[in-house]
């Protein structure tokens, strides 16, 4: 579930940051060798169903956590003659596979507790909220369990790029915003080529298809200008929409001075529609996220305890002994025995959990902290983003607080009322503050912001449900935030098994915050247990 | 007469600080108080009065924490994080975190009345 980058100027060198920059000086041959070193745009690794052959002769499991990390080792388990349990916290399946429907209720650490208020259909999904294509593993089960997907539009080329600072505070279209940065970085290069800028670096011939792709690909004029005109505007969009009879005459509008458009920043939007995680075609469930954890749930619900906090984790060369509390029976101490344990739960939680493996893998699990965001779904009255704006799906970007409005990418051309995503954060202050406020100032700031770019806002909100990961009971934050440093050393002791315990989860991937890193996680985890307990 | 104005603003002003949230303009916290830090920032897990929270896993309490005795503990953790807890050392600057520790070692039922200075903080990056 990461973010993407804001239109602001965050100071921040994550990685995700740092690969924004590496992209915008050394260009995207170097940003796709800087993210294959850093582990993002390797193939997903899956390797198509997991075939665990060998009788396990009766040797039992004990699964920790029903996310999908937990729910995948589940149904693979049973599959291959295991004897399964499960034991989760939550009184649901599907951990941070979850969707917010009208009627759900949820309570967050400190005690507040919030109705879904949305009408029938209507959701919004706290955690995940698309896939990228290229996550095989996850779109696998989705097939196999008969998850039915819709495309998730990320780019909308008709969505905004805002910053309270340009522009007047006007958002502009990403079309414009594109098109124009297209368009003047072309003719400044043409410009260089022109003046023989780049004659020791590109051979004549070769400068003269450049011109010719310059052109192409800026919508420049024959004097290679890029300029407001006829030809710009079948990129960038009219001022008029060319229309039938008379005074049909299409009027193309003002291009964005080069100035103007460097200085607004709007341009650092851009990156989030050309990262390889965010390329077309992305996925969502139709119906929610939370569709997927709950197919899984059918297969394998009855190997499931709910409402079961884990307190301890011992283990012998005999088995593994976990002790839970019965949270519906504050107090009642409960304890589960098994040949084995993959255990799933977050580091947050399970850094302070009293668990007898390795000095390498307990510093391993304390080594990663939680990244803070915030979630907040807005009701309206109408979907006055596709009646007013002509925004089907997509995402705007911001420098406000919110970030991001996401909007639906179902349900498209409908009367009736709509769920705008109205806040996502990834870490930085913002996201802390609105985590230390009540759920109900967050909805408030939510439409107070959300208002400067759709000023719809003011008249057709209706209802609003906000989820801040760190007050999350059952994640203490929203996924593991890795550092180099401390992937470098404390990785592969995390993952390794440790006598009778195997850890899986996003946390324990290079993918994080995204399920499929929670899927490829738990095979590989069951994989190599699979072959010790052969092993006998 | 003056003076009496002055001190009738400040006070609305501590007040405004306490009440109304605050959203930082760029990537880092802008609060400068520790008090404005504390309910801005570390309120999202400790909770409003330093009690912590518990769920699957728990918030520690800060509220009469024998932990903060140390102050250079309670910075070194500001900074560098622990378990989930994030570092905060990019967000923040050291008369920041210097205000935060000073702040939650004398409220909640802590009394540590020595101070920690922004270079102490500095010394401890």
């Amino acid at each position: 579930m990461p973010t993407d980058p804001p239109t602001g100027q965050p100071v921040s060198t994550s990685r995700r940051d740092l690969l924004r920059l590496i992209g915008l000086t050394a260009g995207s041959a170097a940003l796709y060798q800087a993210m294959t070193s850093l582990g993002y745009a390797a193939q997903s690794g899956y390797k198509g169903p997991i075939k665990l052959e060998g009788n396990p002769k009766g040797a039992s499991v004990l699964i920790l956590g029903a996310g999908l990390a937990g729910m995948t080792a589940a149904l693979e388990l049973r599959q291959a003659g295991y004897k399964v349990k499960v034991l989760e916290f939550n009184a649901r399946a599907g951990g941070r596979n979850w969707s917010l429907r009208g009627g759900d209720t949820y309570t967050e650490l400190g005690g507040a507790t919030q109705k879904c208020e949305f009408a029938p259909g209507l959701y919004l999904n706290p955690g995940p909220w698309r896939i990228p294509y290229h996550h095989n593993g996850l779109l696998d089960y989705c097939k196999r369990l008969g998850v039915a997907l819709e495309p998730f539009q990320q780019l909308n080329h008709n969505a905004f790029l805002h910053s309270s600072k340009a522009f007047d505070g006007k958002p502009r279209r990403v079309r414009e915003v594109k098109t124009d940065f297209q368009g003047h970085t072309s003719e400044l290069l043409a410009k260089a080529v022109k003046k023989g800028a780049l004659d020791e670096q590109v051979t004549k011939e070769d400068q003269e298809i450049l011109l010719v792709a310059l052109r192409s690909w800026g919508a420049l004029d024959k004097n290679y200008a890029y300029k407001a005109g006829d030809l710009t505007a079948e990129f960038r969009g009219y001022a008029k929409d060319p229309g039938g009879g008379l005074d049909a005459k299409p009027e193309p509008g003002e291009v964005i001075g080069l100035g103007d458009l460097l200085k607004s920043r709007l341009w650092l939007g851009l990156t989030s529609f050309a990262l390889y995680e965010f390329q077309t075609t992305m996925f969502q469930p139709v119906g929610g996220m939370g569709r997927i954890g709950e197919a899984f749930a059918k297969k394998v619900g009855d190997l499931i305890t709910y409402n079961a906090r884990v307190t301890k984790i011992e283990q012998s060369d005999k088995g593994v002994t976990v002790s839970y509390e019965d949270t519906r029976k504050p107090g009642a101490m409960l304890k589960a025995n098994a040949d084995w344990c993959v255990c799933t739960i977050p580091l947050s939680i399970l850094s302070q959990i009293d668990i007898a493996v390795s000095k390498p893998m307990k510093d391993a699990i304390a080594a990663v902290p939680y990244a803070s965001s915030v979630k907040v779904g807005l009701q309206f009255k109408r979907r006055f983003w596709e009646e007013d704006e002509a925004i089907f799906g997509g995402i705007s970007y911001t420098d406000l607080p919110i970030r991001q409005i996401g909007y639906p990418s179902t349900g498209y051309n409908t009367t009736g009322k709509g769920v705008l995503l109205g806040c996502y954060t990834w870490n930085g202050a913002n996201s802390f503050e609105l985590t230390a406020m009540s759920p109900q100032e967050r909805v408030q700031r939510a439409v107070e912001f959300g208002a400067q770019i759709h000023p719809q806002y003011k008249t057709e909100f209706e209802n609003g449900i906000a989820v801040a990961w760190h007050r999350s009971p059952f994640t203490l934050g929203c996924a593991g935030d890795w550092s180099d440093e401390a992937r470098k050393q404390h990785y592969d002791n995390l993952c390794q098994i440790d006598g009778r315990i195997v850890l899986a989860g996003e946390h324990a991937s290079y993918i994080p915050a995204w399920q499929e890193g929670a899927i490829l996680s738990s095979l590989d985890a069951i994989e190599r247990l699979h072959k010790r307990v052969l092993q006998g | 007469m003056r003076a009496f104005v002055l001190a009738g603003l400040g006070l609305l002003i501590a007040s405004a600080a306490c009440a109304d949230p605050i959203l930082s303009p760029t990537y880092r916290f802008s609060e400068q108080s520790g008090e404005a830090i504390y309910s801005n920032v570390c309120q999202a897990c400790h909770m409003s009065k330093g009690e912590g929270a518990v769920g699957a896993g728990r918030y520690p309490a800060l509220a009469k924490n024998e932990n903060l005795r140390s102050g250079g503990y309670a910075v070194t953790l500001v900074l560098n994080g622990q378990k989930a807890m994030p570092p905060f050392k990019r967000l923040m600057t050291d008369g920041q975190v210097a205000a935060v520790v000073n702040y939650i070692r004398t409220h909640f039922g802590n009394a540590y009345t020595d101070t920690v200075s922004a270079d102490d903080v500095k010394a401890a990056r």
